[in-house]
């Protein structure tokens, strides 16, 4: 297969700062290869940039190979792209035609706000976890490895969930920027297994209060976190999650905590 | 007690507010529905089940009165929900492109709700026991009177056609929120959904057509 190249224009979200205003700047992005991922095209715009003495595109990268859920832009108004379960560097620029304009915006919800450009603070969702999205084992020798059996079907659905690297597109996906399905699948992966079921209730309120506390939306079952996430997690897990809590709520004596503000 | 206001207060507790008045609503639906297919046993049948369900007293108030409390309940949960969820986006994208998860139901909720609750007040205006005298014309007579002016027979047809829009999100939507999401049942409530949703626009849409032939 030869490899072409292809000229675009591009509609890049330009903020310096956390609070200052953004506003789309267009690019010219030109002779790029049909090979490059589109982190490689914003990377080759940039040295362009740069060379011009113009201040780079700011984006979130990391592995580049889709798994560390660090990048992810909305593009054309889809979160990492118009690709199904690619990540946005996993994105190929052979999925554009020439000639193509291409909107490129940040993820977009209070509770993320951008740090600049194209960067968010994820942090909100960090913190989610840390409310709760772990399970407390004591240090020492490991237990038998069969003392607590596990089906091949809960492992299995425990895995889909655990699939989740966080990067937030279905918060950019969803139309009230819940963030219903990344807390879901972070208490789904626990709350299936045996090893989960002790502190299932009090993690359930605990990251239900947090994610709350942080200023997402309510969801109203749009699917379109489902849609968009580059690891394909079922919203299935968002109805184990309102199961989960109201178990919680309403058949345990926890209480739901305060949610610890954010800094 | 606090712990419950606390519950219903968090955004999972307002979803089962909305989810569970919601089924109520659905359930008055199939019953007010099947109710009114009397009428296709002619005038005096649904004139004789109008009676039958004025006879049930205060049975009656109390389904009334717990229709009402839903309502409010479903109606101010819906306008937190509104405003919290448009203030969670404070900037809107350039370009917004769906990946095919929402539909023209599930985007167009809180404006076919606002919709339904407008009818229901020229509904309650027009038939309700409590609004029209029902001792000098019978049920028949009234429906015949109002559905007669050109202006309540398009608001009543069009309102079907919207109160069916706002099931079809509605009733999948309300047990995926209380968490009855199932690989075995959730395909056929999905379907369920849509089915029900035609049922009650071409039901209900039905009546007012029915009626005007039979006068």
């Amino acid at each position: 297969m030869s490899s072409k190249s292809i000229n675009l224009t591009l509609k890049v979200w330009r903020q310096q700062g956390p609070k200052a205003p953004g506003r789309l700047e267009t690019y010219k992005a030109e002779n790029i290869s049909t090979d490059a991922s589109f982190l490689e095209m914003l990377d080759i715009v940039n040295e362009r940039l740069t060379l011009e003495g113009k201040e780079p595109i700011a984006f979130d990268h990391d592995c580049r190979e889709g798994i560390c859920g660090m990048c992810g832009s909305v593009v054309n108004g889809r979160p990492h792209g118009p690709q199904k379960e690619t990540t946005l560097c996993q994105l190929h620029m052979r999925h554009f035609q020439d000639g193509d304009t291409v909107y490129i915006e940040p993820f977009r919800a209070r509770a993320l706000p951008v740090v600049k450009d194209l960067v968010v603070d994820r942090s909100a969702l960090d913190q989610i976890i840390a409310a709760g999205g772990f399970i407390s084992v004591n240090t020492g020798q490991a237990p038998e490895a069969n003392s607590l059996p596990v089906p091949k079907d809960k492992a299995d659905l425990a895995m889909d969930a655990a699939a989740c690297i966080g990067c937030g597109a279905c918060i950019a996906a969803c139309p009230n920027a819940a963030a219903m399905l990344f807390t879901s699948a972070k208490i789904s992966q626990l709350a299936l297994l045996p090893h989960g079921r002790p502190e299932a209730a009090k993690r359930a309120l605990a990251m239900l209060a947090q994610m709350d506390a942080a200023g997402f939306g309510n969801c109203t079952n749009h699917k379109e976190c489902e849609m968009e996430c580059p690891k394909g997690i079922s919203i299935s897990n968002i109805a184990r999650l309102n199961r989960e809590f109201l178990k919680a709520a309403l058949a345990s004596a926890e209480e739901i905590p305060a949610a610890t503000k954010k800094e | 007690m606090t712990w419950v206001l606390r519950t219903l207060s968090t955004s999972i507790g307002k979803k089962q507010l909305m989810a569970v008045t919601g089924l109520l609503f659905l359930l008055f639906l199939a019953t007010h529905l099947l109710g009114n297919m009397s009428i296709y046993g002619g005038g005096p049948a649904f004139v004789a089940y109008a009676e039958h369900l004025h006879a049930l007293g205060k049975l009656l108030v109390a389904a009334e009165v717990l229709m009402a409390l839903a309502l409010i309940i479903h109606v101010l949960t819906a306008v937190v929900l509104f405003f919290e969820n448009r203030a969670a986006r404070p900037v809107k994208y350039a370009v917004d492109k769906s990946g095919g998860g929402r539909t023209f139901s599930s985007q167009t909720m809180p404006y076919t709700g606002l919709l339904v609750l407008g009818f229901i007040c020229v509904h309650l205006a027009t038939f309700s026991h409590h609004i029209v005298d029902q001792t000098t014309r019978n049920i028949f007579q009234i429906a015949v009177a109002v559905f007669s002016q050109p202006v309540y027979l398009v608001i009543y047809l069009v309102s079907m056609i919207i109160l069916g829009f706002h099931v079809r999100h509605g009733l999948w939507s309300a047990f995926q929120t209380v968490g009855a999401n199932h690989p075995k049942y959730m395909p056929f409530i999905e379907k369920l959904s849509i089915v029900f949703a035609v049922i009650v626009a071409i039901g209900f849409g039905s009546l007012p057509l029915i009626i005007l032939a039979m006068r």
